[in-house]
């Protein structure tokens, strides 16, 4: 590990030192390190890049991280990663990718993970996405498949607060009777990046619900485009909550979409998108910050 | 002190809001400005803050003419305002905000003695974000705490008690009199603040204003309850 790598792996995943519980780090391309344990085994896939996370039924208070790094520029990778988080268990998955791109050549991680979540299992899920070096392209689209038995809950926490070109994520979730999930995504864009966010949520269990919200800043030049699909089935609830703030010349686009297939289904969506309010920006400059300071202090807050 | 010199204001597709004022609120006096609804005290103070720029005259603090400063340069010479509608913020905490105001971080402590100062208790409020999940009296409290935080030398406090019914008058009388040795300026209709009054400037309509000692201004108008003779004032 040098100095780079441990940077990277801090800004991620908040690693200052070797993980607690079970690990996988992946570096260029292979594992640099790995844990297992008896309560939650990782396994390489042999028939393609990848990992198999088995977390046991009723494991409870664990963590697992598996952080991505790659520091080699014209490095293009595709990584399938499937969780098969045991019933009655409660755990703790930290994922996210950091690159340095030193040269000139694009690099890319899509990582493709699928989440069977048993039943009244309790996910909490956390991937940061950050990039930096030259100006060669970074990018970072990941691909989630959730399905929440009856009675799992599960929360994805997705921040991506700079340095990123391209990403587009794509999430699609199944719940099922009683399920829960709970999405939040804070995107930060500027200068000629683009972001694109894809949810796509099947409220197919009686009492399921999904929150989803969405917090971005678009500054320079960038564009974010943010679409979502809630689509109830059931006696269900939704709540889609999407606040964007757009600076400079940078453009966002929401495209929101509920569609109720069931009387008793109840789907909420709400968005907005403008500059950041006079009033905010103001009330700082009186108490003496200067008008740059003052949209620091906003957006922060905002993506806090 | 603040002087202001010939200060005109008209708003768009609007009569004169403020015409030909030119008044001085001396230091370690309070001042308070007082007139109908839409007798433009906001916009005097917001004028005053560099918020607004007037269409012509000067504005001078402590014998420096500040009509060109921006609301930041004024801010860091010691003006200081508590707006009428306090600002809410998606993810800044009430400590937060507090600590902006007084240029460093502080301890919870510190930031409690700024809070039980406008009869905030204190721990209850410290985390909280300042979103609309705050009611109207419990952010123009913290409104006040964030002023007396940031300190200054010329306070602005437009309508500081709306909205403060609960707490006891006397302990927002007793916040502008710890102030006393600084430059009190109050956008007020309360009795009770027109009583601690050294000088008050009534705003009447199309920009007409009377300025005068307390006692002047009351007996011009020889009612007990000023706002409801400001209606005499108009033409
Ligand atoms: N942004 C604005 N554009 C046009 N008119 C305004 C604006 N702000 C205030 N006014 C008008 O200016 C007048 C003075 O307003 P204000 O200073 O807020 O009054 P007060 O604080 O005394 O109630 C009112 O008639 C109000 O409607
Ligand atoms: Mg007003």
């Amino acid at each position: 590990m040098n100095k780079i790598d441990k940077e990277l792996l801090e800004k991620i995943a908040d690693l200052h030192s070797t993980p607690e519980g079970s690990y996988n780090i992946r570096k260029n391309g292979q594992s640099v390190g790995r844990k297992s344990n008896s309560d939650i085994e990782i396994i390489t896939k042999k028939d393609k890049a990848g990992i198999d996370i088995i977390i046991r039924p009723g494991v409870k208070n664990k963590s697992v991280h598996i952080p991505v790094i790659i520091t080699e520029s014209g490095l293009t990778e595709s990584v399938y990663n499937d969780f098969y988080v045991g019933e009655n268990s409660d755990i703790v998955i930290v994922a996210g990718c950091g690159i340095h791109n030193p040269g000139k050549d694009k690099s890319e991680h899509d990582g493709i993970h699928s989440f069977h979540v048993g039943k009244n299992a309790r996910v909490q899920y956390i991937e940061r996405h950050y990039a930096d070096g030259t100006d060669a392209e970074k990018v970072l689209s990941p691909t989630t498949e959730i399905t929440l038995e009856d009675g799992a809950e599960m929360t994805l926490e997705t921040a991506q607060l700079g340095g990123v070109t391209y990403a587009k994520r794509v999430t699609r979730a199944i719940l099922k009777n009683d399920a829960k999930l709970i999405i939040h995504e804070k995107i930060l864009t500027e200068f000629n990046q683009k972001a694109e966010t894809h949810f796509n949520v099947e409220l197919k269990g009686k009492n399921s619900s999904v929150q989803v919200i969405s917090r971005s800043v678009a500054k320079n030049k960038s564009y974010q485009k943010f679409v979502s699909n809630v689509i109830g089935k059931n006696e269900c609830f939704g709540h889609v909550e999407c606040d964007a703030i757009l600076l400079d010349r940078a453009r966002v686009v929401s495209i929101p979409k509920i569609d109720a297939k069931c009387v008793d289904a109840s789907l909420v969506h709400e968005a907005a998108i403008g500059k950041i309010a006079g009033d905010e920006l103001i009330k700082l400059e009186t108490l003496g910050l200067s008008q740059e300071d003052a949209e620091q202090v906003i957006i922060q807050g905002f993506l806090n | 002190m603040i002087e202001l010199k010939n200060i005109n204001y008209s708003a768009v597709d609007k009569n004169d809001i403020i015409k030909d004022l030119s008044i001085v609120f001396p230091e370690k006096k309070i001042t308070v400005i007082t007139g109908a609804n839409g007798s433009g005290k906001s916009t005097l103070v917001k004028i005053i803050m560099g918020i607004l720029k007037p269409s012509s005259g000067e504005v001078w603090m402590n014998g420096k003419d500040i009509t060109n400063f921006s609301i930041t340069d004024r801010a860091r010479n010691g003006l200081t305002m508590a707006f009428q509608q306090p600002v809410s913020f998606k993810g800044i905490t009430v400590k937060k905000l507090i600590e902006i105001a007084n240029g460093k971080s502080l301890s919870v402590g510190q930031v409690c003695e700024y809070l039980s100062k406008v009869g905030l208790c204190a721990k209850d409020y410290v985390n909280r974000e300042l979103s609309n999940k705050l009611s109207g009296g419990e952010m123009k409290r913290i409104e006040l705490a964030v002023s007396l935080a940031k300190g200054g030398s010329v306070y602005l406090f437009d309508e500081p008690e709306a909205g403060i019914d609960l707490w006891s008058f006397d302990g927002l009388v007793g916040i502008f009199e710890s102030l006393k040795d600084k430059t009190i300026i109050i956008v007020s209709h309360q009795q009770k603040i027109l009583d601690i009054a050294d000088n008050i400037l009534l705003l009447g309509a199309n920009g007409k204003y009377t300025f005068g000692t307390r006692d002047e201004i009351m007996s011009s108008i020889h009612r007990p309850r000023v706002c409801r003779a400001l209606e005499d004032t108009h033409e």
